[in-house]
Formats: C-alpha cells, structure tokens, sequence
C-alpha cells in the first residue's frame, strides 16, 4: 500500500487542520498554505492522513496511490 | 536541414508580409478548395507521419491528441487564437493574414476526430470581428462542412490555458480549472474536447493537402515542420517570422534584421521562458534538442533580444509584477506568492541594498513553484531562476548600490490595466 497526499489547490482555504493532524508530513508555509513532504506515507502515519483528510473544511486534501491516478 | 534561402515560408506567404490579408479566392487559388474527401482516409496516421506538434507552446503530438479526442462520443474542436503572452504575436498575424488556412486547418481537424461542433475562440476586437464575418461567409459559400461558433476570450495572460479555455466557453471564467478529468476526455459540455492553437492547425490544413513528407522536408527529422517566431527588444524588424524548426537563433535574429545594438541576452520562450546569454544564443538550434544544453525550450516562438545598455533587472521585476497580476487568484502559494516575490525582484531592481533580497527571491521561487492548479507559478519561477542566474553580474551590481544600463526605456511589452502596452 503505497499511498501520498495531494492537495486540490483550487479548493484549498489555507486553514491548516492538515498540518495540525499530520505534522509528520505537512507543515504551514507563511500564508497558511500546507507544504506536504514527499516522503512516502508509513502504515503507522495513514490512520492520522486519513483523519487529516476528512477533516479538511474544504475536501482540498486527497490520499493517491502512488503510481495510479487513483484517489480515494 | 533547409538553408533560410530554400526554407519558402508556408503559413504566411511573401505578398502577405505588406500585410494584404489572403481572400478566400487567392487561399483556393494557392491551396485548393477545402475537399476534405479527397485527404488521406487515415488523417490522424498522416499526422502521425508528419510528426507535427502543437505550436502553442506545449509542443504536444499532435496525433496523439487528435486520437484521444476521436476515441470519446460527440467530441467538440476549438480553434485557441487567445494569445495571452504580450511579447507574441503570431497568432494575430497569421489570423489577420492567412485565416482561411486556419480555418481549413479547423475543418481538417473536426473530420479527424468526428466532430460537428466547433469553436473559434478569439480577443475581443478586430481579429473577433473578422473571424465571425469569414465564418458566416464560409458557410454561405458551402466551404465549410461544421460552422463555428466565435467565443471572445478576455485579454488575460492565462485565457488561452487549455482549461481556462473551455471553461469560458462553458459560460464560466477563462480561468484554469484541475486536471483530472483532462478536457481531451471532458471539455465543452462535458464532452471530448480538442484545444488546438491555430498555428497547429494551419499547419494541419497543410498537412491534410500536402502530405506528411511535404511537411518533413523543413525541420529536424525529430522535430519537423516550420514554426512561426516573434521578434522583439533590439531587433531592426521586430515582427513574426517563419523559419524551419531547427534554424540557429542567431539566423533567426538575422530574418529580423540583425540586431539593433550590443544584446546582452536573449529571452526564449516568452514570459514563461528562459534568459540565455548572448554569445551562447546565436548558436542554439531553434528546437527542443538544440535548446535544453541552454535549459531553454522554444515554447510558442518568442524571442526577444535584450540589448546590453538595458537594465535586465527592471525588465523583469516589471514582467514579475505583470504576471502577478495575471494570477488567476485560485490558488493560495500563487495569490500571495508572485506579488511577494515582484516586491522582491522591484527591490533588487531598485538596487535597494536590504539585506538577503536574493535569497528571498530563491525562498519565493521554491515556495510557488508545483504549487498551483496551473503552470503560472512553475513558468514564473523558471523565468525568475533563469534571471538571477543570467543576469548575476548585474545582481551584484545592484546589490553594491549601482546600476549598469544606460537606457532606461522599456524592452519586454507589459500591458497597462487600461490595456496599452508600456
């Protein structure tokens, strides 16, 4: 299970709940926009991706599999 | 590869260069009547064959998009003559000179994807108002199998983006939206939709008539074909110009008149391109594969000359602010970032001596770039990079209070709100 975070920029507020539930992986840039670490995403860390993930007001983050275009 | 004296341009011919636009008699006369019967059962094979790509600045294959769009239900065309980049004008020219070629060139491409729908999506203005009145004149003559229907694009940077592009015609804003779905999949209407720039299709039209070995003999055997250029800064002709893919910059200048005065750098690619140093310019071939050495790509064929006694700093710190300007606003690192980062580059132009200016451009660059729904931020930072890199002398110039230029009047066209170009 190879899974990454991207974000649906247009959608994205700058609210930063992501960064608060995944700090592992992604932090707040000046504006508040998050800045997602391209390391891959351990099974310990999905159940706190997948949390990050439903919580975003907007629906801006999205969970790939990494080398699928495929989101879930 | 052709010699310029054997290369006879093919999209818009010499009695055209006074600019005496081609009627439909004299376009039949040197093409042929549109008889999309008599082209290649296999059109999207003969594209195949010829090895033409977009001439919008992507460079895509042009088969393969043209068989992405075919394989959908109810695919629509879009002739994109939006031309957002200020330092080109080619698409003008060659709608203002030889439209019908183009607007074969959209017939070709409706019959090669199955299409009974197309647009023609053009600014506001003269160039609006004569395509609406050929595409009823076409059509009251039976020259054209699918009438177009004509879209004003508004006079923004980002208008003629893919996306952007179907999403006016959509009724929305001509602003890019996220990929997936790409529109060659769901576009206008939510139908298969083929974007293609109008120089492509010219070149089509050529392609459907003449043959794809007609059009591989100019060009590169990889990159074949001719291409349309625009010639601006310290040229004596500034203007469009066509000449085989491949041809060295220096010649290309050359086609312009030569350069005016001592250049310091040329700009490639437009105001998503990349500076490359003078000396080093006039020896690159005019192509993919003669301009990555440089790390610079021919994008949709600008190329403006940059004198010497020209500040380089001030001419892009004002580019920077211009494409800040043009942001589609959708995107946070975007929105904020470019006007932090033409505050920064109006500092260093400024010669304003605050300390760490440069990294705060690198800082800003790394921030916008990937960062975005489109290739704004991405083409902004390449340009930005390619700046400080080949205008580093200059940079330290200003950074030690002075400035080099002599010549304070502007080079790269920006327009002004009102829509005048300063």
């Amino acid at each position: 299970m190879n899974e990454a975070v991207q974000i649906d920029w247009i959608a994205c507020d700058g609210r930063g709940l992501c960064a608060e539930l995944l700090p592992e992986r992604i932090r707040s840039d000046e504006w508040g926009y998050p800045l997602v670490s391209p390391e891959p995403l351990p099974a310990d860390l999905l159940p706190h991706a997948r949390r990050a993930f439903a919580a975003c007001p907007t629906l801006a983050m999205r969970l790939v599999s990494k080398g699928s275009g495929g989101s879930r | 590869m052709n010699t310029l004296l054997s290369a006879r341009p093919r999209l818009i011919p010499d009695e055209c260069a006074a600019g005496a636009r081609r009627d439909l008699a004299a376009h039949q006369s040197a093409h042929g009547r549109l008889d999309l019967s008599a082209y290649p059962s296999d059109l999207i094979a003969e594209v195949a064959a010829s090895g033409l790509t977009g001439r919008g600045g992507a460079g895509f294959p042009t088969a393969r998009k043209l068989s992405a769009v075919a394989a959908g239900t109810a695919p629509v065309v879009v002739a994109n003559a939006a031309e957002g980049e200020p330092a080109s004008s080619k698409d003008k020219a060659l709608l203002s000179l030889s439209p019908h070629l183009v607007l074969d060139g959209l017939q070709v491409a409706c019959r090669a994807v199955g299409s009974s729908e197309a647009y023609v999506y053009v600014h506001e203005g003269p160039l609006l108002a004569l395509m609406s009145s050929l595409v009823t004149m076409r059509a009251g003559a039976g020259v054209d199998a699918v009438r177009p229907t004509v879209v004003a694009a508004p006079a923004r940077f980002l208008s003629g983006q893919e996306s952007a592009v179907v999403s006016r015609i959509n009724g929305g804003r001509a602003i890019p939206s996220a990929v997936p779905p790409p529109v060659y999949e769901r576009g206008v209407a939510r139908r298969p939709t083929l974007v293609q720039n109008v120089e492509t299709l010219a070149h089509l039209a050529l392609v459907a008539g003449r043959g794809a070995s007609w059009f591989r003999a100019q060009g590169t055997s990889d990159e074949p074909g001719s291409m349309l250029c625009t010639l601006g800064g310290g040229v004596r002709h500034r203007g469009v110009v066509e000449v085989p893919i491949g041809t060295h910059l220096g010649e290309v200048i050359d086609r312009a008149g030569g350069a005016s005065q001592t250049l310091q750098a040329v700009l490639v690619g437009g105001y998503h391109g990349t500076w490359v140093p003078a000396a080093e310019a006039m020896d690159l071939p005019l192509s993919l594969a003669g301009l990555r050495p440089a790390g610079a790509m021919p994008g949709a064929g600008v190329v403006v000359a940059l004198p010497s006694a020209t500040c380089g700093l001030v001419e892009t710190a004002r580019v920077v602010g211009y494409l800040a300007d043009q942001s589609a606003r959708q995107c946070g690192p975007c929105l904020n970032g470019l006007p932090s980062l033409a505050q920064a580059l109006l500092g260093l132009a400024r010669c304003d001596r605050t300390h760490g200016l440069p990294d705060r451009v690198r800082q800003l660059t790394g921030l916008v770039e990937g960062r975005g729904a489109c290739h704004h931020p991405d083409g902004t930072t390449r340009f930005v990079r390619s700046a400080l890199t080949v205008l580093a002398a200059e940079v330290e110039a200003h950074l030690s209070g002075r400035c080099t230029a002599t010549d304070a009047s502007p080079v790269l066209p920006v327009p002004t709100r009102e829509g005048r170009t300063s």
